[in-house]
Order: structure tokens, then C-alpha cells, then sequence
């Protein structure tokens, strides 16, 4: 860590946050370290997914470089099907999540209603639910209707999962959008379901995005409920395909690091599109009153 | 949902319009009788219908568990006596209620006690860690510096990539034959250590892992805050002398104090629920060490045979006593800064 050295031995005056040398190559070295240590690890999943099988703890960069892994993750396995079984659990997550979000955060922001209160408490509490309490419960829950090994099953657990959060978030956005705004358009006439579609919901579109986004992360990273819930091969989602690839009898490093590659590069380009609101979003519905 | 009385109703009302937020400031007056539901109904109901989805899916999904997970928590249910079908014959539950048994066995059990510290070891040393690194590279991040969308976008990273990929990347680091790791410490002569399957390195590993993927969070949250604190205030401290760590001391960190409460009581509460890292990275292992509450209920109810549906639940129902400690902190901290729902 670097810091102003302004009692440096040489007296010349510097200007307010101008640092010594000495001080600036430290701050790059640190952030250097740091960014090395951050970005390592997925390079090496990069790398590593360009390497023959054989060759997966090989240290040496690039060998062999092949795309066989590749070809073998999308040709040989059910990665296809993880892919698509994961897209549609995650979808339609993302679309109803938003919207009940959107209307929960709107109400929660704008009316004083009988109920907020054991509402607020409500969203609270289920954003720290352990999947422990719920899981055997909702397991036998989903057999009992028939729903286990169905993506509607997922897709209503991770709205329990996602929506509570993103309910918050929507309020602190919707607390940030000038209440006028709703007057001006219920003097127009507005109905209060029509000031809020027409009116804030446009305004509120990078909330919006973030909330998606967050939505679709939920879904997308999800282990446990996905592991208990969706057996059979075809069934899985990517989370739980993964890891058939490493397991306790096999280890094809090399598919698996070629899915992951696949999994992770969409994400992390939808992630660089957001990131910039994301953070706002996060502590927004916790930090504003 | 509860219904609370006309009277708190406008206190509520009354509260927000001092904020200038308000949109319903006329008050229902207070009258008997069935004419006040229907009154009531009439003036929220849209209220009311717009979170009624969230309600419904919120209480089914996990009113109606939590319930039966309470009550299983009550009973001796495991695989063998649970309600089942086995091909065409479906066998009735035949489970008894036990009463406060499973609590009595769970609390008098080394293991839950064990769990619970190292559950609160691995808590506070992951937020502790990744909240520091975050608030010194925030810093540093925060000055004039070539570079710095460069190393912004580098260093939030981790966080872009699914957790579960990165989990598994750090397995494959981890490797104890032939990993990365363990081929750069040959190469330096160093013996191979066995990150995984040694009890007290596989808890260091757990935690070097949770703090990697933590510190981005904490890294964007805590530049957020640093980015309010206004510039006056640091010109004013060095025109009257302060050095630079007295600065960091009294204008930085309180001036830091709201984003940085939310984080780490967010980040606290994550990382206690944390299942995946170590789900994937050790399943726990080896033996129960790096085993929290949450992997360890799960693995009552999933993975050992015959699975203690019963034990699982109770374990879940204490985890979740513990968690509404969190709750009312949090309530408190929301509080203080003036949340008036």
C-alpha cells in the first residue's frame, strides 16, 4: 500500500494527490498482484480447455493446442441438453421474477398500504432462507405434485430465491424516481397499475436490467437445489452437469473445463454490460431509506 | 398477511408524507364494523394486488415447507419410513412425533458445536478478509492512476464468472498429483502439500477460495462509497495538516460507515448460507472439516443413507434461529439510518 510521502527527503513541493515515484510504482505493483491473482485462475480455465486431454495438468501454456475438447463437449455429451434445459429454467425465471419484482418494489416504494410492514419483514427474512430449511420439505413438496425432474419446479424455487432480493433493489430504484412524476400522471388521468407501466417502468429500465440480471445469475450459478431436484442425465441443468464431468470415479478435466469455458464466457459479457449499475442496485434497496 | 389498524396505517402515512414521498395522505377514517374491510379494500386494493404474486409464490414456497420442515423436525422421518412409491405400490408414512427429541439429541451432539464453530470461523475470517482487501484496493483504485478502468475490470472479474465455474477451476489449481499448485512447489523444491485432503489445509483452501470470489463485491460496493464522500472534506483535512492515514482514519472510513454496514452484514449472511464453494470444492470433506451448518444439513438429508430427513430438518430449523439473529441486527442497522417502514 502506498501513500503520500510528502517528507521526502528532496523538498520539492507537489501538487494535492501527486505522489513520489517510489509511491506510484508501489500502487502499480499492488494492483498488479491483485489483478494477477484475480484474473489467473479463469485464464487458466482458458488455457486448459485448449489443451489435449492428456495434457490438462500440463504447465507448460500452449502444447498442443486443439479444439477436441471442444468438439467433444458439444458432439459427445449432453451439454446441448444441459444448455437448453438451464436456458429455459433461467428465462422464464428472469421474465416473471422482474415482473413480480417490479410490482412488489413499485407498491412497497409508493403506497402505505395495511401489511407493508410484515411484508418488508417478509422479504427480509427470505433473503436469508438456507437452502437447508427448505430443501427436504420442498422436495417432497415438488414429488408429491409431480414436479420434481421438471423445470417448473426449479423455476418456482428460484423465484423464492431471487424475488425477495429483487424486490429490494426495484424499491431503492423506485424510491430514486421523483414521486411527482406518479402525481403528474395520475392528474392525467392515469390509473395506478397505468402510472406505474406506462410512466415509471421506462424510467426504470437500468434498475430493470440489474434486477435481470441478478435474476439470471441466481439461476444460472445455482448448485444445490439443482443437484436435488433434476436427476437424469437429460435433465440437468449446466450446474449439475458439470459435475458429472469431475466426480468421485472420473475426472475428464478436459470437458470439463471446455463447458465451463461455455458457461461462463456469456455470462461474464452480459456481467461487463451491467456491472457498471450493478453495484448501485446491490445496496441501493439496503442502503437508501 | 396481517392487517394493521387504520390507526398505524396513518402514522405510517403520516411518516412518509414528512418525507415528501407520500402518495395516499388521506387518512381512512377509523369506523366499526364490516363497512371498514370493505373501505380498506377499496383504497389498497391495487396495493395489495401488486404484491399479491410475490405473496402467494413467497408462502407457498416457503410457508408451506417451513411448516412441514417444522414439523418433520418434530417427528423420527427418515428414508426408510417416509410416504413412498416403489414402482406401483405406494407405502403410507409411518414416522413418528418424537416432540423436542431431535433438538435434544442435535444440541447434546459434539458435531452441531463443532460445526457451529468452525461455520463461525469461516464467517467471520471470509468477511473479514475479503472486506479488508476490498476497502485497501478500493483505496488505491480511487486516485488518479494510468490504468485504472484497466485494473477495475480486472479485478471484478471473479464475480463475473459463475461460482460454480470458478470452484471448479480452483479444483483443478487444487489438484494434489499433479495441480498447479503442487508442480510450482516442486519445482521450487517445496514438498506437495494436500490442499484438499489435509484437514487444515483444505480449510485455509476454502477460504482462500470464498475470499477471492467476495473480494469484487466488496471492491465495487466500498469505490460506490468512497466516490460520495465529497472532495471538500479531504481538502479542508490537508489544508489543516492531516496526514494521510489520518485522513483514511477520519473522513474515509466514517464516510464509508453506511455501504460498508450493508456489505458486511450482506456478505455475513452469504457466506454463512455459503453452499456451493464448499459443496464443490471438498463436499465437506475431508471427513467433516470444512463441513458448515448448511452442507452438513443438506448432506443429512442427501447424501448419507439412510437419509435423516428428520435430523436434517431440525438442524435447518436451529440454522435458521441463528439467521434471525442476523435479521434483527440487520432491522436495527436499517433503522439507524432512518428506514421508517
Amino acid at each position: 500500500m502506498s501513500t503520500n510521502t510528502q517528507s521526502a527527503p528532496a523538498p520539492k513541493v507537489r501538487a494535492r494527490g501527486e505522489r513520489s515515484p517510489l509511491a506510484s510504482l508501489g500502487l502499480h505493483l499492488t494492483l498488479l498482484v491483485a489483478t494477477l491473482t484475480a484474473v489467473f485462475p479463469p485464464l487458466w480455465l482458458v488455457i486448459t480447455s485448449f489443451k489435449p486431454k492428456t495434457d490438462a495438468f500440463d504447465t507448460s501454456v500452449v502444447k498442443n493446442f486443439t479444439f477436441g475438447n471442444y468438439s467433444h463437449v458439444l458432439g459427445d455429451t449432453q451439454f446441448l441438453a444441459w444448455l437448453g434445459n438451464s436456458l429455459v429454467v433461467v428465462g422464464i425465471t428472469t421474465v416473471i421474477g422482474v415482473f413480480i419484482s417490479a410490482t412488489t418494489g413499485y407498491a412497497v416504494s409508493r403506497f402505505r398500504f395495511p401489511g407493508l410492514r410484515p411484508l418488508m419483514w417478509l422479504l427480509l427474512i427470505t433473503q436469508m432462507f438456507p437452502v437447508a430449511v427448505l430443501i427436504v420439505p420442498l422436495y417432497n413438496l415438488l414429488a408429491s405434485l409431480g414436479m420434481l425432474n421438471q423445470p417448473v419446479g426449479l423455476v418456482i424455487t428460484y423465484l423464492t430465491v431471487a424475488v425477495p432480493f429483487c424486490a429490494w433493489m426495484m424499491k431503492g430504484y423506485f424510491d430514486g424516481i421523483p414521486a411527482e412524476i406518479d402525481e403528474a400522471g395520475r392528474v392525467d388521468g392515469l390509473t395506478p397499475f397505468g402510472t406505474f407501466w406506462r410512466l415509471i417502468m421506462p424510467l426504470a429500465k437500468p434498475g430493470l436490467a440489474v434486477t435481470a440480471f441478478y435474476t439470471f445469475i441466481t439461476g444460472w450459478g445455482e448448485v444445490a437445489y439443482a443437484s436435488a431436484f433434476m436427476t437424469g442425465e437429460e435433465n440437468l441443468t449446466l450446474a449439475g452437469g458439470l459435475q458429472t464431468f469431475v466426480n468421485q470415479y472420473t475426472a475428464d478435466w478436459g470437458s470439463l473445463t471446455a463447458a465451463a469455458v461455455l458457461i461462463a464466457a456469456p455470462a461474464a459479457v452480459v456481467f461487463g454490460l451491467v456491472q457498471r449499475h450493478l453495484v448501485s442496485g446491490l445496496t441501493a434497496g439496503a442502503t437508501k431509506s | 398477511m396481517a392487517v394493521e389498524t387504520s390507526q398505524s396505517v396513518a402514522k405510517a402515512a403520516g411518516a412518509n408524507s414528512a418525507r415528501g414521498r407520500g402518495r395516499r395522505t388521506e387518512n381512512t377514517p377509523r369506523s366499526t364494523g364490516p363497512g371498514r374491510l370493505r373501505r380498506a379494500l377499496s383504497t389498497h386494493w391495487y396495493a395489495w394486488s401488486m404484491v399479491a404474486p410475490v405473496v402467494a409464490v413467497i408462502g407457498v414456497i416457503i410457508g408451506y415447507p417451513l411448516a412441514r420442515g417444522f414439523y418433520l423436525s418434530l417427528t423420527d422421518a427418515n428414508e426408510a419410513n417416509v410416504e413412498r412409491t416403489i414402482g406401483v405400490n405406494h407405502i403410507p408414512a409411518t414416522y413418528e412425533f418424537v416432540g423436542l427429541d431431535n433438538y435434544k439429541a442435535v444440541l447434546t451432539d459434539n458435531v452441531f458445536w463443532d460445526r457451529l464453530g468452525w461455520t463461525l470461523v469461516w464467517t467471520v475470517s471470509c468477511v473479514a478478509l475479503s472486506f479488508t482487501l476490498g476497502l485497501v484496493l478500493a483505496n488505491m483504485l480511487n486516485r488518479k492512476l494510468k490504468g485504472r478502468t484497466f485494473y477495475r475490470m480486472a479485478l471484478i472479474l471473479p464475480w463475473a464468472v459463475p461460482a460454480f465455474v470458478s470452484v471448479f477451476t480452483w479444483r483443478l489449481l487444487f489438484n494434489e498429483r499433479s495441480g498447479l499448485f503442487n508442480q510450482l512447489l516442486a519445482g521450487g523444491g517445496i514438498d506437495a502439500i494436500s490442499w484438499l485432503n489435509d484437514p487444515t489445509w483444505a480449510k485455509v483452501s476454502v477460504i482462500a477460495v470464498n475470499v477471492w470470489l467476495g473480494v469484487p463485491f466488496m471492491l465495487v460496493a466500498m469505490l460506490g462509497g468512497l466516490q460520495s464522500i465529497p472532495a471538500e472534506l479531504y481538502e479542508a483535512a490537508e489544508m489543516d495538516g492531516a496526514t494521510a492515514w489520518q485522513r483514511f482514519r477520519h473522513i474515509t472510513l466514517p464516510g464509508l460507515r453506511p455501504v460498508s454496514g450493508t456489505v458486511i452484514l450482506l456478505s455475513s449472511i452469504w457466506t454463512f448460507n455459503m453452499f456451493p464453494v464448499i459443496f464443490l470444492l471438498t463436499r465437506g470433506g475431508p471427513g467433516d472439516a470444512t463441513e458448515i451448518l448448511v452442507t452438513y444439513a443438506y448432506k443429512l438429508s442427501f447424501v448419507v443413507s439412510p437419509r435423516d430427513f428428520a435430523g436434517s430438518a431440525a438442524w435447518g430449523v436451529l440454522i435458521l434461529a441463528l439467521l434471525s439473529l442476523f435479521a434483527v441486527a440487520y432491522r436495527r442497522a436499517l433503522r439507524k439510518q432512518g428506514d421508517m417502514w
